[in-house]
C-alpha cells in the first residue's frame, strides 16, 4: 500500500487558484482587445504582440538569470501586465518605448519588490506612467481610430482624445458646450462603442463593461471598489458639473471618456495592490474616484486615473492597518 | 417543499463562509449494523478535560457496558466497555491524534451485556427523571459531545450559580461534505432524538429548542417537523447550505441572530448547544440505562465502493469500517477520522474509531496532497470567508513571525479552525497551519501570564 499523506486541515481545497484568476482576466480583456483591432488594426496587434512578448521575457529573465529562483511566466500573472500595458498606449507607439514600459512595469514594480504579491503599486500603472513622464509626446499622440473596413489607413491621422478635446479647449476658454460642437469630438455613443481616441483598450466602454460583467460572474472581482470608485467620482463631477456646467464636464461624459472604466474595474482591483477587507476597498474606490476627477479638473494631465489608482495604491498598507473587518461578537445582537 | 428551499426565509449566520462541493455520497445508505470486531482498543479519554482513570486491570473480564475508566475531574467523562470479553494490556497506543494515549486493548468474547441495560428495541418517551436524575445519568453513561468536540455533555448542561439558559440548540446541520451520519440518525431514529431533546430541555429547564439543519436535508426537516408538530416547544429551523453553518456560534447566530462574545460560552447569550448524536446518546442513556459505547459514522470517500453508515462499537479499528464498505481502494492518498474540512489525517488504520468520530473519509492520491504554496496575492478572500470576522493572512503571518502579543490583540484566540480560509485562498498559503501554531503558543502566552 502507498504511504498516507499526512497534513492539517482543510483536506480539500477550492478550484480558484492564482493561475485561474489571472487567466480569468485575460479572458475578460479580449472584448475590448478586439474593439481596439478593429479600429487600430494591425498597429494594435503589433502593440500587442511587443508588450506581451517584452513582459513575458523581462520575467523571465529577472526571475532566471538575476534572482535565480523558480520561474513563474505561466502564472498569467505577466501576461495579464502585457495585455493592460498595451491597453495603456497609443497604438502607434514606438516598439523600442513600449519595450521599455514593460520594463519599467515588471522590472521596477514587480520584480524589484519580489514579484507577484508583493509589489506595493499596480505594475501596468508605474510602466504607464513612466512613459508619459518620459515620452510625453509619443505618448499623447493618438492615432484616429479608424474602423475596419472604413476608408483604407491612408496617412496616419492623430487627433486628441475625448478629455484631450476638454482640456485644451478650456484653456482656449472655450465652453463645454461648445467644445462638444467641435467636428471631431466624438460624442457619447461613440465614446461608449469605442469610436474616440485614446489608448488601446480604454475606447470601448461596451467592451470593457463586457469583460467586468464576466469578472464579477466567475467572482474575480467584488463590487465594492467599482461601485466606490464609480460613485464618488459620479458624485464629485456631478457636484462640480451643477455648480457651473459650461466649465465642468457632466459625470456621464467623466464615466464614457478617458480610461475610467478600464483603470476602475481592471487596475483598481488589482489585488495585489488594493486593500484586503471590503471597508478598506471602499475608501481605497472612493479616494481613487475623487483624486480622479481632481486631476483631471485641476490637474495638468487631461486624465487622471492612473495617478489616482497610484496614489491610492501607497495608500494601501495604512488602509489596511486602520480598516478591520467586522469580528464576530463584537456587537451582541439580541433579537 | 419549495418554499423551505426558498432563500429568503432560511436563516444563515452573516459573516463569511464557504460553500464546497456537499459530496455526500452515503445520504440514501441506511444505517447498518458493523459486526463485532475481533479486539477493540478504547482510549481511556475519549473526551475533553482531564484524562479518565482506569477502573479495569489486565486479565480482567469485561461485559458490555462496564465501566473501564472513571472521569473524576469537573471536566472528564466516564469510559465504558463496548465489547465483551478479556482485556489483555492497558498500554499507550497511536490514536486519531497521532499521539501515544493510554488505551485498554480488549479480545472480544461472546456479546455480553450488563443486565442493567435495556436492550429491547421498544421507544420509551415517557419521562420521569427529574433534571437532577437526567445530569447524573449523563454523566454515569459517558455521554459527550458527538459533533467531534467531544466536550463532556453533563458539563454543558450543569449551569454555573445565577446563569440561566433560554434555548436549546439542537445541531443537525452537518455541515461537513461527505458525512452524513448525523443525517441518517434524524431520518431513522428522529423518536428517540426528540426524547432526548426533551430530556436534554427538561435538564436545562428551558421552554424551547431548536433544531437548526442545513437546507440540503429536506427529508430530515420534513421528518422532524412532522415528529415536532405534537412538540410545540421544539422547532426545526431550515439552514442555509454554507460551511460553517454547524459551527456552534455561527449556528447560534443563525438560529437565534445572537453573536456570542469573544472568549465566552454560548451560554452568555442564554444558548446551549448539543449535536442529534448526543440527543440520541442522552435518550439511551437515560431512558435505556445505556452507557455511550457505540455510535454512527460514515465511512465514505469518491473511490469507494460502498460508501456507508454504520453504527459501530467504540474501540473498532478503522479498517474493519473501510473492509465493511468494499475494502481500500488502490487509489488512497490520504484517510481522514471526519470531515474534509476539519477532520484529522491518520497515519494508521489501526487507529480505533472513538466517541468523537463522526467519519471516515478516505481520499483519492491526487486530491491528497496540497498545491504548493505562491506568494499571497493580497486578494482578501481569507478576510472574506472567516467567518469570525478575522484576518487570516495577518494571523499567519503574525504566527510566522512569532509576534504572539499582536496575535493576541488580532483576536487570534477566536479562530475555530474551520479551514474556510485555506480552503480558500488562491496561493495554496498554508493559512490555518501557521493561525494553528500562532493558537497554541498564544495561549500558553495567555495562560503564564495569569502564573505571575
Amino acid at each position: 500500500m502507498q504511504l498516507l499523506t499526512i497534513s492539517g486541515s482543510p483536506h480539500i481545497h477550492s478550484t480558484q487558484n492564482v493561475k485561474s484568476i489571472m487567466y480569468g482576466v485575460v479572458i475578460a480583456l479580449i472584448p475590448a482587445m478586439l474593439v481596439s483591432l478593429y479600429f487600430f488594426g494591425l498597429d494594435a496587434a503589433r502593440v500587442f504582440l511587443v508588450s506581451i512578448l517584452a513582459c513575458l521575457f523581462f520575467e523571465w529573465f529577472i526571475q532566471k538569470y538575476l534572482i535565480r529562483g523558480p520561474v513563474t511566466i505561466n502564472d498569467g500573472s505577466a501576461l495579464v501586465t502585457g495585455v493592460l500595458l498595451a491597453f495603456n498606449v497609443p497604438a502607434n507607439l514606438p516598439a523600442w518605448i513600449l519595450i521599455i514600459g514593460a520594463l519599467a512595469a515588471i522590472g521596477i514594480a514587480k520584480m524589484s519588490f519580489g514579484g507577484l504579491g508583493k509589489n506595493p503599486f499596480n505594475p501596468t500603472l508605474v510602466g504607464r506612467v513612466f512613459l508619459l513622464i518620459s515620452f510625453p509626446v509619443q505618448m499623447t499622440t493618438w492615432p484616429k481610430p479608424n474602423a475596419l473596413f472604413d476608408a483604407p489607413l491612408t496617412d496616419a491621422l492623430s487627433g486628441p482624445t475625448t478629455l484631450g478635446f476638454f482640456k485644451e479647449g478650456l484653456m482656449k476658454g472655450e465652453s463645454v458646450q461648445e467644445i462638444m460642437q467641435n467636428p471631431g469630438f466624438p460624442g457619447y455613443v461613440n465614446d461608449f462603442l469605442g469610436a474616440q481616441g485614446g489608448s488601446l483598450g480604454e475606447i470601448s466602454v461596451l467592451a470593457l463593461l463586457l469583460g467586468a460583467a464576466y469578472l464579477f460572474i466567475r467572482k474575480i472581482i467584488t463590487w465594492h471598489i467599482p461601485v466606490s470608485y464609480l460613485g464618488s467620482a459620479v458624485i464629485f463631477s456631478g457636484i462640480l458639473w451643477l455648480v457651473d456646467p459650461t466649465r465642468f464636464i457632466d459625470p456621464l461624459m467623466h464615466l464614457l471618456a478617458g480610461g475610467m472604466i478600464l483603470g476602475v474595474f481592471y487596475m483598481a482591483t488589482d489585488m495585489v495592490s488594493s486593500p484586503i477587507t471590503a471597508k478598506g476597498q471602499l475608501i481605497f474606490g472612493t479616494g481613487a474616484g475623487l483624486l480622479t476627477i481632481l486631476i483631471r479638473v485641476w490637474g495638468v494631465y487631461p486624465e487622471g486615473v492612473s495617478f489616482a489608482i497610484l496614489i491610492m495604491n501607497a495608500f494601501t498598507p495604512l488602509i489596511n492597518m486602520a480598516f478591520k473587518p467586522k469580528r464576530f461578537g463584537e456587537r451582541m445582537a439580541h433579537g | 417543499m419549495n418554499l423551505i428551499r426558498n432563500r429568503n426565509i432560511v436563516r444563515t449566520f452573516k459573516i463569511g463562509g464557504v460553500h464546497p462541493p456537499e459530496m455526500k455520497l452515503s445520504a440514501d445508505r441506511k444505517i447498518e449494523l458493523l459486526s463485532l470486531p475481533a479486539k477493540v482498543i478504547i482510549p481511556l479519554s475519549q473526551s475533553l478535560g482531564a484524562p479518565s482513570k482506569a477502573a479495569i486491570q489486565k486479565g480482567d473480564l469485561v461485559r458490555v457496558g462496564q465501566l473501564i475508566a472513571k472521569g473524576e475531574a469537573f471536566i472528564s467523562s466516564n469510559v465504558h466497555s463496548s465489547v465483551s470479553g478479556k482485556v489483555t494490556r492497558i498500554d499507550e497506543v497511536i490514536d486519531s491524534s497521532g499521539y501515544r494515549r493510554p488505551a485498554v486493548l480488549i479480545d472480544v468474547e461472546g456479546d455480553e451485556w450488563e443486565e442493567s441495560i435495556d436492550r429491547s428495541p421498544d421507544l420509551k418517551n415517557e419521562i420521569t427523571a427529574s433534571s437532577e436524575e437526567i445530569i447524573r445519568k449523563i454523566y454515569e453513561m459517558g455521554v459527550v459531545g458527538l459533533g467531534g468536540a467531544t466536550f463532556p455533555s453533563h458539563v454543558k448542561l450543569r449551569l454555573p450559580e445565577g446563569k440561566k439558559a433560554e434555548y436549546l440548540l439542537i445541531n443537525g446541520v452537518e455541515c461537513e461534505p461527505y458525512l452524513t451520519a448525523d443525517h441518517r440518525v434524524m431520518l431513522e431514529q428522529g423518536r428517540e432524538v426528540l426524547t432526548g431533546i426533551r430530556l436534554l430541555m427538561r435538564a436545562l429547564k428551558v421552554e424551547k429548542a431548536f433544531i437548526g439543519i442545513e437546507n440540503n436535508k429536506p427529508d430530515a426537516i420534513e421528518h422532524l417537523r412532522q415528529l415536532c408538530s405534537s412538540f410545540p416547544e421544539i422547532e426545526v429551523i431550515p439552514l442555509k447550505v454554507k460551511y460553517p453553518q454547524g459551527g456552534e456560534k455561527q449556528l447560534i447566530r443563525a438560529v437565534t441572530g445572537r453573536e456570542t462574545p469573544s472568549g465566552k460560552l454560548p451560554l452568555e447569550v442564554g444558548c446551549v448547544v448539543q449535536n442529534v448524536g448526543t440527543a440520541l446518546a442522552v435518550y439511551e442513556a437515560v431512558q435505556k440505562n445505556k452507557p455511550l459505547i457505540d455510535r454512527v459514522v460514515t465511512v465514505t470517500g469518491k473511490n469507494l465502493e460502498r460508501p456507508s453508515n454504520l453504527r459501530v462499537r467504540i474501540g473498532t479499528p478503522v479498517s474493519n469500517l473501510i473492509e465493511y464498505a468494499g475494502g481500500l481502494p488502490e487509489d488512497t492518498g490520504k484517510v481522514i477520522s471526519g470531515g474534509p474540512m476539519m477532520g484529522k489525517a491518520l497515519n494508521s488504520l489501526d487507529v480505533p474509531i472513538v466517541k468523537g468520530t463522526s467519519g471516515v473519509l478516505l481520499m483519492p492520491g491526487a486530491e491528497s496532497k496540497r498545491m504548493a504554496p505562491l506568494n499571497c496575492i493580497r486578494c482578501g478572500r481569507c478576510v472574506t470567508v472567516c467567518p469570525m470576522g478575522l484576518e487570516p493572512i495577518l494571523l499567519a503571518q503574525l504566527s510566522e513571525n512569532f509576534l504572539f502579543e499582536k496575535a493576541e490583540k488580532e483576536r487570534i484566540m477566536d479562530c475555530i479552525e474551520c479551514g474556510s480560509c485555506q480552503y480558500t485562498c488562491p496561493a495554496g498559503r498554508p493559512l490555518l497551519d501557521y493561525i494553528r501554531l500562532g493558537k497554541n503558543k498564544t495561549g500558553i502566552m495567555i495562560r503564564n501570564r495569569g502564573k505571575k
